[in-house]
């Protein structure tokens, strides 16, 4: 609880607190403001915004209710974003967990996976999975787990090794604890907070690798998301750039949120040193 | 420079196995994705069925997937990455002629926010906590949450469209017989844009790198001993302070290698600039997975060098790697 | 310039924003031109917080108060050029990205105003006075390629680049062995004398202070508790403090079996002492008068800060 308090008192944490609070409301109340389905057409093509009070943000190149599409755009992301990073710390951590415990030859070839990984760009690495499995959210949210496992694996291995030397893991050991046990029981608990300060960042990156996805046409088809707006709003950006500049505001907010949120977790958990003479 | 080398020849041998787990990867990738070379080749070329099972033949794709892998390596031995349906032609042909203009891309995008961003970085760390560190701090973190692609967009906006200062997509000005140094000044003007768009986004990163970077050497004892040597502020700054603290820049380099590669995907697709990125997204659009997997090996082997390079870099800044000689007298 | 080199009055130092935790307070004394004064105390007594106010190194957050004075310098005192400054930790006074040659010269141009190549020159004749076999060679090593001593002996090079007229040691041989620590306060002992530079150096080490020093102070929780031509202090302490320091030293030469004469209790908190005299709850010869602050206004020449301590000659 102290944390909580330390965490909310931080500047960053606050603000970002805050920005990923509105946009959580917007999600979960998304099919409450908005029911049915965002994609449908809901009235004539590129309406203006604040002309008509039934779509107080007008209507995109298709005639699709702009509003709705953030709404429902903002479930999208936030989905996909958490989604993603908790495959991802998920896998991440159990590799790494298992390559710092075992060692030996076993450490050698997942640290080779992982640098494999790693070497290949994130995005095309997401980019070709959904290619070949097709675009579905879950589809998404594996092929950016993919790209973003490394960085937890690596997190959690360092964190295994240092742990694995010390005195209560010589002590269960002692007592004939089985190594899984240990493993999972003594040594993980404790390898876990600097994991979980990378998982601001991978959710951030989740949500923009998301974004560029279904900016360039490989997101859910079924889901309004606001990488597809932005690529919409590009065919018509010389007559109705807000189309394309909106939602783009929106991922900036969602993504600093995050961002924020993240550093005032990591202001919380470790608080500062002091420089002493 | 003999540790260099020394460092460069450990480093070649170990990219082989990742290098290997990627192209296996890629390989079942590909396998899942369902549809082989053959089919490819015959919905370019146009054949029958006979055809199709003479060239499976031929080309041992009628074996066992254990085989299929291993004709895939010797393949790619003699660099042959298969055909490409979108385009009717060799796949590492099609590679080779777009793979200069993505790294032009790249590189100028890494030069503009390395160079730019570290010294931003510079200036923020240079006193933190002042000011001028806050609003370079804040600046740098909000530029790094926005989508490249979005930025790329809004800066054609502001710049093609409503400025006309820029031309607004491609490599350079179709068809137009420039030479020599106006066909240098019309790449260049095609080049700003998308290098911009790719790299604002990581001069934050790196502003932010090396300002915490920074920092945390301000924290460090021999600094205060600097001090004590009665060494100008600027001088701390410059020649002790900013010099160690390039040296986790260079390492975030290397990682970030990576990642903007996947992002000038996604900025050549804005541009329509004709680079690996957009090769990506037609073959995006018309399902030719062979070829998506051909980029992504070309991705990765690219950044297994960069990487390369950059450690290399890194070896000849940071006197103390690979240093096993220099016994203690 | 006539007086002393160095006159500090009631010299406070506090830490923290929320809880001043006090490092020093209301310390007096003065330095003659020549002196070399050992400052004597355990870890936490306030004696390097002390070196560090005296060359303008302490951390942004720290509240100084009183008075430093250089009557024999005349002017407020250049870091590098005044003071050279010699820290515990041979390892982190070095920037490891950096050669030898390179720091020293850098040193060497920034007070002594040479061209390149005269500072290459100077910069080795440094490192052969601090015994540094091969000085050309050397200036092209990096800091990792030395061992602790050597790496301790480059920073006294570039402590006395300069020139300065006081050298200030803080425990500068707590980080190395015996067998070096030893070479090293040689070497010190030898360079002061070679170059007339004033000598302060802080150590919890009794015997070192015995070998060079011709002045003792000694601190104790934040407070200097005795003071005195080296001598004196060490054959009839006038505080039980100094006399406990003393007692709690163990020679080589103390028979076989001898207990430790530790001094019973800890250190007070810094954030919360006792009021009074400091060393009351572990002083044997503690009275009621005690809880009263000892009087020392001005700066003593030879005393100690006890009710039992007659009064000292102040200056």
């Amino acid at each position: 609880m102290k944390g909580l308090a330390r965490f909310l008192r931080s500047p960053e944490g606050l603000a970002g607190a805050v920005l990923l609070l509105v946009l959580a409301a917007a999600a979960v109340l998304a099919p409450v403001l908005f029911p049915g389905d965002p994609l449908r057409i809901a009235g004539r093509a590129l309406m203006r915004p604040f002309t008509d009070s039934a779509l107080p943000l007008g209507t995109d190149g298709l005639g699709r209710d702009v509003l709705a599409q953030l709404f429902h755009g903002a479930r999208t992301s936030l989905t996909v974003g958490l989604a993603a990073a908790l495959a991802a710390t998920v896998l991440g951590t159990l590799v790494g967990t298992l390559a710092g415990f075992l060692g030996g030859w076993t450490d050698e070839v997942l640290m080779r996976v992982t640098d494999a990984f790693q070497t290949v760009p994130a995005f095309l690495l997401a980019l070709a999975f959904v290619s070949a499995v097709g675009p579905s959210l879950l589809a998404i949210a594996l092929g950016i787990a993919l790209g973003s496992w490394t960085g937890p694996a690596r997190v959690a291995r360092a964190e295994v090794l240092s742990i694995r030397e010390r005195d209560y893991v010589a002590a269960a050991r002692v007592t004939g604890m089985h190594p899984a046990t240990i493993a999972f029981r003594e040594v993980l608990p404790n390898a876990l907070p600097p994991v979980l300060a990378l998982v601001a960042v991978i959710v951030a990156g989740a949500i923009l690798i998301e974004a560029a996805l279904s900016f360039l046409g490989m997101g859910d088809p079924n889901r309004a998301t606001w990488g597809d707006m932005i690529s919409e709003g590009r065919n018509v950006i010389r007559s109705a750039p807000y189309l394309s500049i909106v939602p783009g505001l929106a991922l900036v907010a969602t993504v600093l949120g995050v961002y924020l949120a993240g550093e005032g977790l990591t202001e919380a958990l470790s608080p500062k040193r002091r420089a002493r003479a | 420079m003999n540790r260099a080398l020394l460092l460069l020849r450990r480093r070649l041998l170990g990219a082989i196995p990742v290098l290997l787990i990627v192209i296996v990867g890629t390989f079942f990738l590909l396998e899942a994705a369902g549809g082989d070379a053959v089919d490819a080749y015959i919905g370019a070329i146009g054949g029958d069925a006979g055809l199709a099972a003479e060239l499976r033949a031929d080309w041992g794709l009628d074996q066992g997937p254990l085989q299929r892998l291993a004709f895939y390596l010797w393949r790619l031995l003699h660099f042959d990455l298969g055909y490409s349906v979108a385009f009717s032609r060799p796949i590492s042909e099609l590679l080779l002629d777009r793979l200069p203009n993505t790294l032009l891309l790249m590189g100028t995008a890494i030069a503009l926010s390395f160079g730019i961003g570290s010294l931003l970085g510079i200036a923020a760390g240079s006193r933190p906590g002042s000011v001028r560190d806050r609003a370079l701090s804040a600046a740098g973190l909000a530029l790094y949450a926005v989508p490249g692609f979005w930025l790329g967009l809004v800066l054609s906006l502001v710049f093609t469209v409503q400025l006309r200062w820029l031309p607004l997509a491609g490599f350079e000005t179709a068809a137009s017989r420039l030479r020599g140094w106006d066909r240098f000044v019309d790449i260049l003007r095609h080049l700003v844009l998308p290098a911009a768009s790719l790299g604002l986004i990581y001069l934050a990163l790196y502003l932010r790198v090396m300002r915490a970077g920074m920092a945390e050497i301000w924290r460090q004892d021999f600094v205060r001993a600097l001090r004590a040597r009665g060494l100008s502020h600027r001088r701390i700054v410059w020649r002790h302070v900013a010099r160690n603290a390039l040296l986790p820049l260079v390492t975030m380099l290397g990682l970030q290698s990576a990642t903007m590669l996947g992002g000038s995907v996604v900025i050549e697709s804005v541009f329509a600039y004709p680079g690996l990125g957009s090769l990506a997204d037609r073959a995006i659009d018309e399902r030719d997975t062979p070829l998506l997997l051909g980029i992504i090996l070309a991705g990765a082997v690219t950044a297994i060098l960069v990487n390369l390079v950059v450690d290399i870099v890194y070896a000849l800044l940071d006197p103390r790697v690979g240093a096993g000689d220099g016994a203690p007298a | 310039m006539s007086g002393p080199l160095l006159s500090v009055r009631d010299l406070s130092v506090a830490y923290g924003r929320r809880r001043r935790v006090e490092a020093l307070g209301g310390v007096c004394l003065d330095v003659a031109t020549g002196d070399r004064l050992a400052v004597i105390g355990e870890s936490g007594s306030g004696k390097s917080t002390f070196a560090l106010a005296l060359a303008g190194l302490l951390p942004q957050d720290a509240k100084t108060s009183g008075t430093i004075l250089w009557p024999a310098l005349g002017h407020a005192p250049v870091a590098g050029r005044d003071i050279g400054f010699v820290f515990q930790d041979p390892s982190s006074s070095l920037d490891p990205v950096v050669t030898i040659g390179a720091q020293l010269v850098e040193v060497i141009r920034r007070h002594l105003r040479l061209g390149w190549q005269e500072a290459k020159i100077e910069a080795a004749s440094l490192l052969a006075r601090v015994r540094i076999p091969e000085p050309y060679a050397a200036l092209k090593a990096y800091p990792h390629q030395l061992s602790g001593g050597q790496r301790q002996r480059v920073a006294i090079a570039l402590a006395i680049a300069g020139r300065p007229r006081l050298l200030v040691a803080d425990e500068a041989t707590s980080a190395l062995d015996t067998v070096v620590a030893a070479e090293i306060v040689a070497l010190l002992s030898a360079l002061v004398a070679e170059d007339g530079m004033t000598l302060l150096f802080i150590t919890h080490d009794i015997a070192l202070a015995s070998a060079l020093a011709t002045r003792i102070a000694v601190f104790y929780a934040a407070r200097m508790v005795e003071i005195g031509p080296a001598p004196r202090v060490l054959a009839r302490p006038a505080h039980p403090y100094t006399a406990a320091l003393i007692g709690a030293h163990l020679g080589l030469d103390a028979p076989a079996g001898d207990r430790l004469a530790a001094i019973p209790g800890s250190p007070p908190d810094p954030a919360d002492p006792p009021s009074g005299c400091r060393f009351r709850p572990r002083c044997p010869l503690a009275v009621a008068r005690c809880t009263a602050d000892p009087p020392w206004g001005g700066a003593p020449d030879d005393g100690g800060l006890c009710v039992f301590a007659p009064e000292p000659p102040l200056r």
